[in-house]
Order: C-alpha cells, then structure tokens, then sequence
C-alpha cells in the first residue's frame, strides 16, 4: 500500500495540534472550529479510503487465494535502539481490527469535533474561553488514538498509550478552574498510569523472553503453536512457546511466565478500560465537556484495553489462564457497573457506568473466545460490540450533551417530561436506548447476541450472568429515558427560554449516529474482523447476520430486554410511588449501589492515610531528622569540639608558660625514666 | 596548543571572565555572557556534528581530538584533552544551560560580581568535561564547586549562608574522599618499573591497580563523585542547596554540576576499576535504587516549589547511578540519555520556579493557586516540564527512563538465570514504580500552583513572562523535545564507548559479587 494515506492519517492531527495549540490564540474561535474539524475530515476520508481499500479491494497484500485477510506493515522506522537486537519503531500496521478502529476512531472524532462547534458555546453563541486549546487537544487525543491502533509493535503501543493518556488527561481538566475537574484528571492519570506500570513490567518480561516488541512475531509464532495459519507479510521467528516453555525460570509463584507477562499486560487494560478495580477513574472523568466524554470515555480510549487483548490473542490463547483471569474482572465489573447504572442521578453517570458494563462485555466475551467453538466467536463478537457500542454509546453522549446544554444541568430531576420541547433529541436518544439494550434490529441487538452465544459456547455459567446484566442494561437505559421523557410535564416558567433542540451542527452528528445505530448491526463483521482473518461465513450478503444468528440465544434475550424495558416503564413512565417503594424495600443495598460500592472512599483511604500518611510523610520527616540530622550533626559535633579545646588557645602568657613547665617536666621525667 | 578545539572550551569562559571584569553597566555584562555562551553553544554544535563526521569516516579511537601539555613534569601533571560522544553531550548540555541561565538572570543584582562567579562555575564544568587527565579534572572539579559558596550566599534566599555553607562542606567531603581515591588509582597507575601517569586513558589501558586496591579505590571514588550526584544517604546538600541558591546557580547546579557526578563515577570508578565495580556494585545499587523511590517519596509531601524539584532531582539522579550501575550497555546508554534528560528539563524546572517566585514571592505552594489563569505562558511551560519528568513519550524523560528499565530489566534477567541473585531483578522493577510516584507528585503541583482558582487575588496584577524569559524557557523545551522525538540521534552518540572492547566491566558475564553476597537465586 502507498504510504501517503497512511502518513497524513497521522501527521494531519498532529500538525493540527501544534497549530492549533501554538497559533491558536491569534486566529478567531470561528476559524479554529471550522480549521480543527476540516482537519479531521480529512482524515477520516484518508482513514475510510485505507480501510475500504483493505477490505474490499479484493488486493493479495490484504487478501490471499483462500480468502483470508492478511497483515500489512506500511512502514516501519526506527525509533530507539535498545539493542542491536531490541529495537522500538513506530510504523503502521493495517489488519482487520486497525482497520475497524480506523473507522471507528475517525467517525467518532469527526462527528465530536462537528458537535463541538455548537456544544462548546452558550445560548446566545458566545464561545467558551479556550475553544482553540479544545480543538488543539481533541487533536492530539486523535493523533495519539490512531497511533496506538496502527501500532506495529507493542511499545509503540504503550508510546501512544501514555499520550492517549495525557490528552484524556488534558480534556478531562479543561474546565481546569473547576476544583472538581482538577481532581477528576489528576486521578484518571494516576490511576491508568497505576495500571501501566504492570503494562510496562509485561512488556518488559514478554520482550526478554521473545526478543522482539513486534506484533507480527509476537503473534504469528504463537498460532503456528496451535496450528492455524496466520501469515503474516515479513519474517519469521523462533517459537515463543517452546521459547517460554524451555526456560529454566518459566514458572514464579506457580503461573508460567508467559501467564505473568500477559496479566500484567492486562492489568494495563483493566486501567484504561475501567476494569474494576482500576475503574474509578471514569465516572469522575465526567468532568470534562460532554463531547470529550463521547469521544474518550465512550468510544475510543476506553476500549484501548479491549484493543490491545485483541491484539495479543494469538499469544492469550496459549495461556488460558490470563483469559480466565480476563473473564472473571470482566463479568464482575459488567455486574457492578449495571447495578451502579441502575440507581444514579447524574445522567453521565449512568451512561459512564454503562459505558464500563458494556466494556465489560467486551472483555468477557474476548476471555470466553476459543478457536475451537465456531472458529473463534467471541473474538468476533468482542470486536463487533466494540464498533456498535461506539457507535450508539457517542450517540447517547452527544444527546445527553444536548440535554444538558440546554438544561444547564447534569440530574435527571431537572430534566422530566422533555420529550415535547426536544423532540430530535428525544428521537435519537431513544434509537440509542433500543440499541443498547439489544432490540431487534438496532445495532446492540447483534453484537450483544453474539456475545451471549459465545458465552453460552464456553459455560451456561458465565451465559446465565451475562444474561442478567443485559436485562439490568435495558432496565436502567430505559429507566434513564422515563425520567428524562417522560415522568412528568416539564414546568416552563418563561416560554422565550424553554428548551429547545440544538443548531445544525449538534443535530447532524446525532441523526447520522442513531441512522448508524439502526443499521450497524448488519455489517458482516464474520466475514471481516476474525482472530486468525479467516472468514466466518460462506457467502456474504446484508441479512448475512440475520440469517446466521442462534435464534434460541436472541429469543431468551430479547424476552429479557423487553421485560426489563416493560419494568422500567412501568416504575418511571408517569410519576409514581413504585421507585420509592423499591428504595425503601431494600435500603441497603439502594445505599450500596448509589455510593458506587464505596469504592471511592477505599482509595482515598489507600492513598491519603496509607501511601501519603503512612509512606511518604515519614519518609521525608526521616529524611530532614534522621539523615540531614545525622549530617548536621558532624557540624555541630566539630563545632563542640573546636570550642571545648578553644580554652587552650587563650592568649594569656602565664597560662602557656605553666603549660610549657609542666610539659618539661612531664617530658624530662619520662627521659628520666626510660635512661634509668 | 591553540590548535586544538577543545582548547576553546577554557578559552571562551577565560576571554567572558576578562570582558565581564571590564563591563562599565548591565548591558554590557548581558551582551559578553549572551554573546559568550552563544559563541560556546555553536562551538559544541560545530564539535558535535564535527565528531560524528570523523566517527562516518571511520575514526575508531576511544577519544578524538586529543591532546597533551606538560604542565608539572615531576609529578606527571599534564593538560590532556580529549572527548568521546559522552563527554560531547555533557558539553553540549553545559552550554546550552549556561546560554539559558544568562537569560534566567537577566535582571539579577550586583550583576557584575554575580557573572564572574557563574562563568568561573562554567569554566570548571567545561575543563571538567575536557579532561582526560585525572589531576586536572579534579582541579577543574573544584573550579566548579567553589563559586557555588558564594553565588548562594550572596545571591541566594531564604536561610542561605547555612545552605550554602552545608551544600560546600558536603561536596568537600565528598572532594576528599575522591582525592584519595584518585592519589591511589594515581600510585597504582603503571606496572612496576614504568612511569606512572594520571591519563586515563593510559591507565586503564596499563590496567595496573590490582583487585584489592580497587575494592579500596572504587568506593572512593564512587562516593566522592556520588555525593555530588546526590546519592542516598549524601544527598541531603541538595534540597536545602536548591532552596537558597538564585535561579541560574540551581539550573547550572542541578542541570550540569550534579552530572558531573555521574560523568565522574563511571568515567573514573567503573571504567578505571571494572573489577571492582562488578563486585561492589550490589551496595551501590542498594543505595541508588533506595534513591530513585525514597526521593519521588519525600517530593509528594514538600510544599515548596525548589524542595519538591530537588526531590525529583534526587530521585532522577538516582537512576542515572542506578543504571550506571546495571554494567549494560543499554542501561548505560540510558544513563546518559538521563543526564541530558534531567539536566535540560529541571533546569527549565528552576527556571520557570525562580520566574514565578520572582513574581508572587512566594514559592509555597499552598499560597499559590490558579496561576494558568495569570500567566499562562509560564504555566504552560511548567506543564510541558512536568510532563518531561512524568515521562511522557515525546519529551526527554520517555526515552531515558525506558531506556534505562528495558537495559535493567534484561540484565536483571541475564544475572537471575545465570543463578547470579535477583538483585538487580528486583531494584529495577522498584525503580520502575517510580513512574507512578513521579505522577503523584509532579500532577499535584500543577494541580495546586496553575490550576483551579485563584487563590491569592494580589496575584491578579502579576504579569506574563518578558521576552528574555520566553527565550530562556522556549529554549529548553525544544531541546527537551528534541530528545524526545530523535532520541537515536543521541543514542548513536554515545552508543561508540559502551563496548566491551572499551568498557571492560561489560565482559563480566556473571555477577560473582552480587550472588556471594547475597546468595540469593
């Protein structure tokens, strides 16, 4: 493939950082907008052009006679070299999984940066202080993103990992006089930076073991392990498993090393993608401007973690342990996050913690992928709900961004009986509460089936709980959409300041992502996005998904989507006593849930009374009393001592003359001595 | 002798030293140290490019441009020059700080007397890193350190004459031991019989000091050169020295004079006494990792600007030993990358400290609060600093860091299954979690002093940076981003001397003193 795409696909929204950022403040904020968004336009034609061209081509660099999609290495440039064997380049690899997150990335950042031009002002159309920084930042996090999914090794990937870092870091504290969002930003970066020391530790093992950070070795050799072909363009290595399985040290604390090593690489994906007990972060990660929580917390970053297990599945699948251990974090979290969801005030609450349950999903569904059960399944599946969630999950963000810019305020108690003054937004909104809950034919609707088949694949355990927390999904999203529609009459005091729906700029992105919402779901991933590019069906047409579906595993869990939506209507619809009842029912639990489990107050206990209290304050008091102490203390100690002699050196003649006599003496007597 | 470049080096501080004296006003003083050390900073430049042209065209001595004047015959006492990419880099960094700090101090009092002393300072650092003849080093080391008395306790703040007194006994002691340690390597310099010589070059290849005065040497010399590089437990100078000294002194102090400890310890210790170095090296990497978390520890609980930094420096200087120490030739290369890393973002760390405590006066950050709002240049810059010493790939710190911890790591492993102790194992994974109290305490700086609102409303009047300040800080920041985004350039550098063939310490295969020791496997 040319490198030209490839290349402006990266460097425009860099260049588009650094001019933003450095000349920003001397260009209007009109000029910005329309500069920072034409940019990512741009870009996503470029993206959308790689990822047709890779797809449909029909090319043998992408495509080889049995039909199987390959890898391609664009271009790869040295960066850093380690060793003469360890070398770090940044290049530009394009398979199924880069290609989809080309699409999806630029879609998503595209629509975000249209929406901001009208988000980002107030109702009279004054812009907010820092539009140009905005647009700089949304730059530099798209950058930093496509970097990271284009990466050809792993630490380019961690490279533009720490960047998608500090840029959510940046956008979460752009309101950054706000107290809140100060905090908010300090903890997503140090809880994820947490979450990437392990990343770093499992890089570090995988790569001594494996002598190279490359994906294509990495992966290539580990499938040949288990003897499927997955032919990757250049090169070949020696086998990582009898590499890993041959070492004198391959076991510490009973789990081989290669089971460390992607642990620990998971446990940078729990950080990013809000796994608990590293998920903390994102609810606070709210702070920032709604797009941003769209684009970031939403669809893109969140699932870097999802991203970067699918990356290494190959190498996962040699150690069953890890997606075990993937499996477990997983389905625990979409647990909590659902019953969290279930009970929050703040409306990007419950879409944050829905966001961490549907990611959850994700993981699960990646842990439970076995090549032997429908050739892969869940990997597919993972990677199909990947595309649909970031479709309709920015979709409910940019409505809910709508909501509150016309609200002027995140609780749903402000909001009530909408339906009739914003009646896009209503639509929309409600496209992307069918998806998410899985109704027929929206997007949500295939991926999560899929899911759930592939669930059920592996244990009727793990099935009957994913199960669950899909019903809780369609309940809580519904609940959230009574209580903003409907419940009761919204009160009007001055019908000139009524709320109203938004300018075209904020209309347009959310009427192509809910069309996108209802029609993602047909796209035939089977056949585009597998684990080994093998595809799944013979023949492909639009009702391909339809027509593949397990329609035993999509009945059961269409009853339970539209149960729970009958529930949720039933208890929220019209104001009435039911919500009450059930909270005074079960008080503690209703307490448990709206506290987030208490995890919060867990962590500002770790670290203000233990790590700040208990570590770092003694230290530095040891430091200034025992070692400075120990130190000054050889001053004072030559200072004693040079004054407890000083009575010697007194100036005065007699004293010095009885010295020197009683040395004569002393020293006459001891000659005396020695010569008798 | 004036046809050697590195001549020049000395030439130029000595030529800055005569024009200051005979400055009639401030601007005059301002024109010779600018024109000065821009003069210096091309020079380094021209020598950078210059040696790695020779290096293309197949130069393979251990060091270029050499040379040597007899200065005391008896006693073997000789100006010898020469310089390998390291020492290039060091020089190149002295230049580039010394050029930033004469911006730093544009408004400085008694402007005359206080450029003298500074330029003396740099005269001793750039000797230093010129020298390959161990008694002009040391003398030029103690060029360097002298001025620092001074230059504090006159210009510095706050409780100065007893940090300027403690900072100077410190480094004399830690001047005394190295002065024994070099006498020593000195008498044990040539085999029986042959003249003996304070080259470097000739002594290690006479490899003459046999293993038990090396195990008596090398520490020494270590912690001679160590306490400078702020080493657990003589590091304690820095934070109070940080805190007196006027800006310019803590950037060239913090950003040149505290490498010349580092330089020192593997130019003199480890390549001098490599058998020694493979044996001690288990205490000192006890000590230096102890450093690198117990420094990024006590930052997260300072409430003053230059404590905070000094911590870091402690912390990040740490590693620069710490990896030294690791006897790998990627872990070297990243203790050098470190160096250059550290030196050029903590002294755009004082800079912008001693430009906003010029400002509100004050450097607590507890009186201070919301300072984006005021002056957002600076804030951005100490941003952009903070980021560097988090480590965020595409500034400096990236590349040092993970340079240094894949080096470690390798050889944490090679010395692990070789049944050589974990040792090293285990310190490189401590001083991995270093990246995440580095976070804590770099983002609850930027989160109380630039961010949230204001909190003092007399701060409201205070203006942005001047243009001399601009120029200072923007400086720094492209160097640091250059690093950052062409780190191979600088790893080709140095990557000449880092070979067993030079450095006989990276023939050791199996750690012998780590596993005897400790006994652990």
């Amino acid at each position: 493939m040319d490198v030209t795409l490839p290349i402006i696909i990266l460097a425009l929204p860099l260049f588009m950082f650094l001019f933003l950022g450095l000349l920003g403040k001397y260009m209007s904020h009109r000029l910005a907008g329309i500069l920072g968004t034409a940019g990512m336009g741009i870009t996503l034609i470029c993206a959308y052009t790689v990822a047709f061209t890779y797809f449909f081509s029909g090319n043998p660099d992408f495509i080889n006679a049995e039909g199987e999609r390959l890898q391609q290495i664009v271009f790869n440039v040295t960066w850093l070299q380690f060793t003469p064997s360890l070398v770090l380049r940044l290049g530009f690899l394009i398979d199924p999984i880069s290609s989809m997150m080309l699409v999806v990335i630029t879609t998503i950042s595209f629509m975000v940066h249209l929406y901001s031009n009208g988000y980002m002002r107030d109702h009279h159309g004054v812009w907010e202080k820092g539009f140009q920084r905005f647009y700089a930042f949304l730059s530099l996090f798209s950058f930093s993103m496509l970097g990271l999914v284009v990466a050809t090794n792993i630490f380019q990937m961690y490279i533009f990992w720490e960047l998608v870092g500090a840029s959510s870091y940046l956008l979460i504290g752009f309101y950054y006089t706000k107290p809140s969002a100060v905090s908010a930003s300090k903890k997503a970066f140090i809880v994820t930076r947490f979450a990437d020391l392990g990343f770093l530790i499992g890089i570090l093992i995988l790569s001594f073991y494996a002598g190279t950070f490359d994906f294509t070795h990495l992966t290539s050799v580990a499938v040949e392990g288990l003897n499927h072909v997955y032919q990757v363009s250049e090169g070949t290595a020696q086998n990582i498993l009898s590499i890993f399985a041959n070492n004198p040290a391959s076991t510490f604390m009973g789990a081989s090393v290669l089971t460390w090593a992607l642990v620990l690489i998971f446990m940078g994906g729990m950080g990013k993608s809000a796994m608990m007990p590293l998920h903390i972060w994102l609810p606070d990660a709210m702070e920032g401007p709604t797009p941003v929580s769209a684009l970031i917390h939403a669809a893109t970053m969140v699932v870097a973690g999802v991203y970067l297990v699918a990356r290494l599945f190959p190498l996962y699948l040699m150690e069953t342990a890890a997606l075990d251990i993937i499996v477990v974090v997983g389905a625990l979290t979409a647990f909590y996050a659902a019953m969290v969801a279930c009970v929050q005030v703040d409306i990007k609450r419950v879409l944050a913690f829905s966001t961490i349950s549907q990611i959850a999903f994700m993981m699960v569904s990646l842990g439970v992928a076995r090549p032997e059960f429908h050739h892969g399944l869940g990997y597919m599946a993972s990677m199909f709900h990947l595309f649909t969630h970031a479709m309709f999950k920015a979709l409910l963000f940019l409505c809910a961004g709508a909501l509150i810019h016309a609200i002027g305020s995140n609780d749903y108690t402000a909001m009530h009986g909408l339906r009739k003054y914003m009646p896009i937004t209503h639509v929309t909104f409600l496209i992307g509460c069918l998806a998410i809950a899985g109704i027929i034919p929206f997007a949500g609707f295939f991926s999560k089936d899929e899911i759930l088949t592939a669930c059920f694949g592996h244990s009727i355990f793990w099935y009957i709980w994913m199960s669950c927390v899909a019903g809780l999904t369609a309940f809580y999203m519904f609940r959230l959409y009574f209580l903003i529609f409907w419940w009761k009459e919204h009160k009007v005091h001055d019908p000139h300041h009524a709320p109203h729906d938004q300018p075209w700029t904020m209309t347009l992105p959310l009427v192509i992502l809910a069309v996108v919402s209802c029609f993602a779901g047909f796209v035939p991933f089977g056949n585009l996005v597998t684990w080994n590019g093998h595809p799944m069906f013979e023949s492909v047409s639009f009702l391909t998904n339809l027509e593949n579906l397990d329609w035993s595993v999509a009945a059961i869990s269409l009853t339970v989507a539209v149960v729970a939506i009958l529930i949720a209507m039933k208890m929220y619809k019209t104001e009435n006593e039911l919500p009450a009842k059930m909270r005074n029912a079960l008080p503690a639990l209703w307490d448990w849930c709206y506290h987030r489990f208490y995890w919060d107050e867990l962590y500002m206990f770790i670290t203000h009374r233990i790590i700040f209290g208990l570590v770092c304050k003694p230290i530095a008091w040891f430091d200034r009393h025992i070692i400075d102490g120990t130190m000054d203390s050889f001053a004072t100690l030559t200072n004693k001592a040079s004054w407890s002699i000083r009575g010697l050196q007194s100036g005065n003649v007699q004293t010095y003359v009885w010295i020197y006599l009683i040395g004569v003496i002393l020293l006459g007597s001891i000659t005396a001595i020695c010569l008798i | 002798m004036f046809d050697n470049i590195l001549i020049y080096f000395v030439v130029i501080p000595v030529l800055m030293l005569a024009g200051v004296a005979l400055c009639k006003n401030v601007k005059q003083i301002r024109a010779v140290a600018v024109v000065g050390s821009l003069a210096l900073t091309a020079l380094s430049v021209y020598l950078l490019l210059d040696y790695l042209h020779l290096r293309h065209v197949g130069a393979t001595a251990q060091m270029l441009y050499t040379g040597s004047w007899a200065w005391f015959t008896p006693l073997n006492i000789n100006l010898s020059v020469g310089v390998d990419g390291i020492s290039i880099a060091m020089i190149l960094l002295s230049s580039i700080i010394l050029l930033t700090g004469s911006f730093a101090s544009w408004t400085i009092a008694q402007p005359k007397e206080f450029f003298l002393w500074l330029i003396l300072l740099s005269t001793g650092v750039f000797g230093f890193f010129i020298s390959i003849d161990l008694f002009t080093m040391f003398m030029f080391y103690e060029v360097a350190l002298i001025p620092m008395y001074l230059l504090i306790g006159v210009w510095g703040s706050g409780n100065k004459n007893y940090s300027a007194m403690k900072l100077t006994l410190m480094l004399m002691g830690g001047s005394a031991f190295l002065m024994l340690g070099l006498i020593g390597i000195y008498y044990h310099s040539a085999p029986e019989g042959q003249p003996l010589t304070w080259n470097l070059l000739e002594i290690a290849r006479n490899g003459a000091i046999s293993e038990n005065w090396q195990l008596f040497l090398f520490p020494m010399t270590f912690v001679g050169f160590g306490v400078l590089g702020a080493m657990f437990p003589f590091h304690t100078w820095s934070p109070d020295g940080h805190a007196s000294a006027p800006t310019a002194v803590s950037m060239l102090h913090a950003g040149v004079l505290m490498k010349l400890g580092g330089y020192g310890c593997f130019r003199v210790a480890i390549y001098l006494m490599p058998y020694a170095a493979n044996e001690l090296a288990w205490i000192f990497l006890i000590l230096t990792g102890i450093s690198v978390v117990y420094g990024a520890f006590s930052a997260c609980v300072q409430t003053d600007l230059k404590y905070i930094n000094a911590y870091s420096s402690v912390s990040h200087c740490g590693l620069v030993l710490f990896a030294i120490l690791m006897l790998n030739t990627t872990a070297m290369s990243g203790a050098i990358m470190q160096m250059l890393s550290h030196g050029l973002m903590t002294a755009l760390f004082f800079a912008l400290i001693g430009m906003i405590y010029g400002r509100t006066h004050t450097r607590d950050i507890r009186q201070m609060g919301g300072l984006m709002q005021i002056m957002p240049y600076l804030a951005v810059c100490y941003v952009i600093a903070g980021m560097a010493s988090l480590g965020l790939p595409g500034l400096s710190g990236f590349v040092a860091e993970m340079t240094i911890f894949v080096g470690s790591f390798q050889q944490g492993m090679t010395d692990y299954l070789a049944g050589a102790g974990s040792l090293r194992l285990v310190f490189t994974i401590i001083a991995c979690c270093s990246i995440v109290i580095t976070a804590v305490y770099i983002l609850r700086v930027v989160g109380k002093l630039l961010l949230g609102p204001v909190y003092d409303d007399h701060h409201r009047e205070l203006t942005d940076a001047t243009w001399w300040e601009r120029l200072s800080t923007a400086t720094l920041i492209i160097c640091v981003a250059a690093i950052g985004c062409f780190p191979n350039f600088f790893i080709n550098l140095i990557k000449f001397t880092f070979s067993p063939e030079i450095f006989s310490v990276l023939n050791f295969t199996q750690h012998s003193g780590i596993a005897s020791v400790l006994g652990m496997n």
